[in-house]
């Protein structure tokens, strides 16, 4: 059987050429970093001294040094990162960008106009401005004495807050639930907009309620964006950095989390072959909660 | 009793949405009062004493107006080109080449990427820099900035070109026209808002990113935006609110014209393309 070729314009040989310049920074950028850090993490490399020409050899004391147990869980160590961002990815990540995008989502469902219009393009503003900007702004937001947190606070007769100082972590999760929502609500409307009308029409004649309507009708057919919004938005807000430009990490390393932990091991002392460690073990647990998603959302669809 | 609930149900819409729109609002309205105000602090106020002098200040700033104007610049378009270049080529190739896997492996790069890319990769990234004479250079924080931004960036136009047909260049080609000529006269139009995307979302991305400048950057005249403004602090280590605020604002503005300007012309939104590999 003659096999058809399968374009005309683009034979196999052009497309690797075309395929090649993405491959190459993919590979030098993306792959090797990977298998050199591992490298790196059985070392004892710095950046400055006699290890920085040639760094030995350590085997595993790295990663003995991460996983002390004796006091891993003392303020400024791996344990207390670790532990901060568990906590900051399931309030901010799981409990929070991904339910409240979908919230957004249905509540503006099958509905077009100003409204809609306005509350979208406030949560993509906030999702895509930079860092840096929104960091002052959110530092403005929740300040004790001048914040309009607490300005609408003391409105309502309530008592100030001192975010920053008592409750750090829960001040970086709300603001990456501000920050970050924008993600799933888009791809929530986009998938809900994929439903074929004629499921609404037959859920109005049988008049079905807005409950069995999301049970039977909308969850079914959001199940895979679902998986995927988790996926994405549990491994960007594992690897988030932008949290360091309001809080530092502070006060006293209460909301350190894993990624600024590595940057102080690595660029304020370093500890190259230290920080490497960290982030092998950062990988290996972003692959597993990934891994984990996707046989989830397989085993569920197939 | 069903009228009742559906103005229960009327109600509790209306304070959802009143809060999600305060949510998302409030915390910006200081980056909109505090640069025009000759005595901002962190509250949010009208100006009391409404000025332009901050940004005249800043405009004094050399070196605050070379990190935004040329070094920011420099490092957000290069990425740019780059990525809208080699992720159009590299998704052409992936849509029309049949090689067996390729959505899954799309897929599985924009989630490698996503592991990868950021704190994880900054040790290895910096040494292979350091071995490449590329710390301190504008190439080597583009170059990072791209293979970053390469997986996501095909996932994106993948997408778009699935959903051109063939028949286009077949058709074009039948009637005798040469292969680049294809490229040029057929491709190019059509994958042209595509480009266009793709080239904002870049743009804006590299625009934003502070972690590897911060850690490629070793001059300050090379510094970009995001880092020069940790330069307005006083000598006690304070921001200097009034330059601070104002320096963000103009930071900042370029994105939000960039995304009014794709909303109006495409719609920002989602196509139907990110649903994931499971399926």
């Amino acid at each position: 059987m003659q096999k058809k070729p399968s374009s005309l314009v683009l034979s196999r040989s052009t497309g690797l050429i075309f395929l090649a310049p993405a491959l190459l920074f993919i590979a030098l950028f993306l792959f090797f970093p990977l298998v050199w850090v591992l490298i790196i993490s059985f070392t004892d490399t710095t950046l400055t001294g006699p290890a920085a020409a040639n760094p030995s050899f350590v085997g595993i004391s790295n990663y003995t040094g991460l996983f002390d147990f004796s006091r891993w869980m003392r303020l400024g160590n791996f344990g207390n990162a670790l532990r901060n961002t568990i906590i900051f990815v399931l309030g901010s990540a799981i409990l929070g960008q991904v339910p409240l995008g979908l919230a957004i989502a249905l509540a503006f469902h099958r509905r077009k106009g100003l409204l809609r219009e306005i509350v979208f393009s406030l949560a993509t503003i906030a999702w895509i401005l930079p860092g840096v900007a929104v960091a002052f702004a959110w530092i403005a937001f929740l300040d004790r004495d001048f914040g309009t947190f607490n300005a609408l606070l003391a409105l309502l007769g309530l008592p100030k807050i001192d975010w920053y100082f008592d409750y750090p972590l829960l001040a970086i999760i709300i603001f990456n639930i501000w920050r970050g929502t924008a993600f799933s609500m888009l791809l929530f409307s986009a998938a809900l907009g994929n439903i074929p009308p004629s499921y609404w029409e037959t859920a109005d004649v049988i008049g079905a309620s807005s409950w069995q309507r999301f049970r039977d009708i909308i969850f079914p057919l959001i199940r895979s964006n679902l998986f995927t919004a988790l996926i994405l938005v549990t491994l960007w807000t594992f690897n988030v950095f932008t949290p360091y430009l309001i809080t530092g990490g502070g006060p006293l390393y209460r909301s350190e989390t894993v990624p600024i932990y590595t940057y102080r091991v690595a660029f304020k002392f370093f500890e190259f072959g230290k920080g490497a460690a960290i982030a092998v073990v950062m990988m290996t647990i972003n692959f597993i909660l990934a891994s984990f998603y996707l046989l989830m959302q397989r085993r569920r669809v197939g | 009793m069903r009228g009742l609930r559906k103005y229960a149900f009327k109600f509790f819409w209306g304070v959802f949405v009143l809060f999600i729109m305060g949510f998302f609002l409030l915390p910006l309205l200081w980056l909109v009062t505090a640069p025009f105000d000759a005595k901002a602090t962190l509250r949010v106020a009208i100006p009391s004493k409404f000025t332009f002098a901050n940004f005249q200040a800043i405009f004094r700033n050399t070196f605050a107006v070379r990190a935004l104007f040329l070094n920011s610049i420099v490092i957000a378009g290069g990425t740019m080109l780059g990525v809208t270049l080699f992720a159009t080529l590299a998704a052409y190739a992936l849509a029309r080449l049949n090689i067996r896997g390729r959505d899954i492996l799309a897929y599985l790069l924009v989630l490698f990427s996503s592991v990868v890319q950021g704190t994880a990769a900054m040790v290895p990234i910096f040494l292979l820099l350091f071995h490449l004479k590329l710390i301190d250079t504008y190439p080597g924080v583009i170059f990072v900035l791209i293979g970053g931004l390469l997986p996501t960036g095909i996932f994106l136009m993948r997408d778009f070109v699935a959903g051109i047909p063939k028949s286009y260049e077949e058709s074009a080609l039948v009637s005798g026209a040469r292969p680049w000529q294809v490229l040029r006269d057929v491709l190019l139009p059509v994958l042209r808002p595509g480009m266009m995307v793709l080239a904002v979302w870049s743009f804006v991305q590299a625009w934003g990113d502070f972690l590897i400048s911060l850690i490629v950057m070793r001059s300050p005249a090379k510094m970009p935006a995001p880092i020069a403004i940790y330069s307005f602090y006083t000598e006690g280590g304070t921001p200097v609110l009034t330059l601070v605020s104002a320096y963000s604002l103009i930071y900042a503005l370029p994105v939000v014209f960039l995304y009014l300007f794709v909303n109006w012309r495409y719609g920002f939104r989602f196509f139907g393309g990110i649903k994931g590999g499971g399926r």
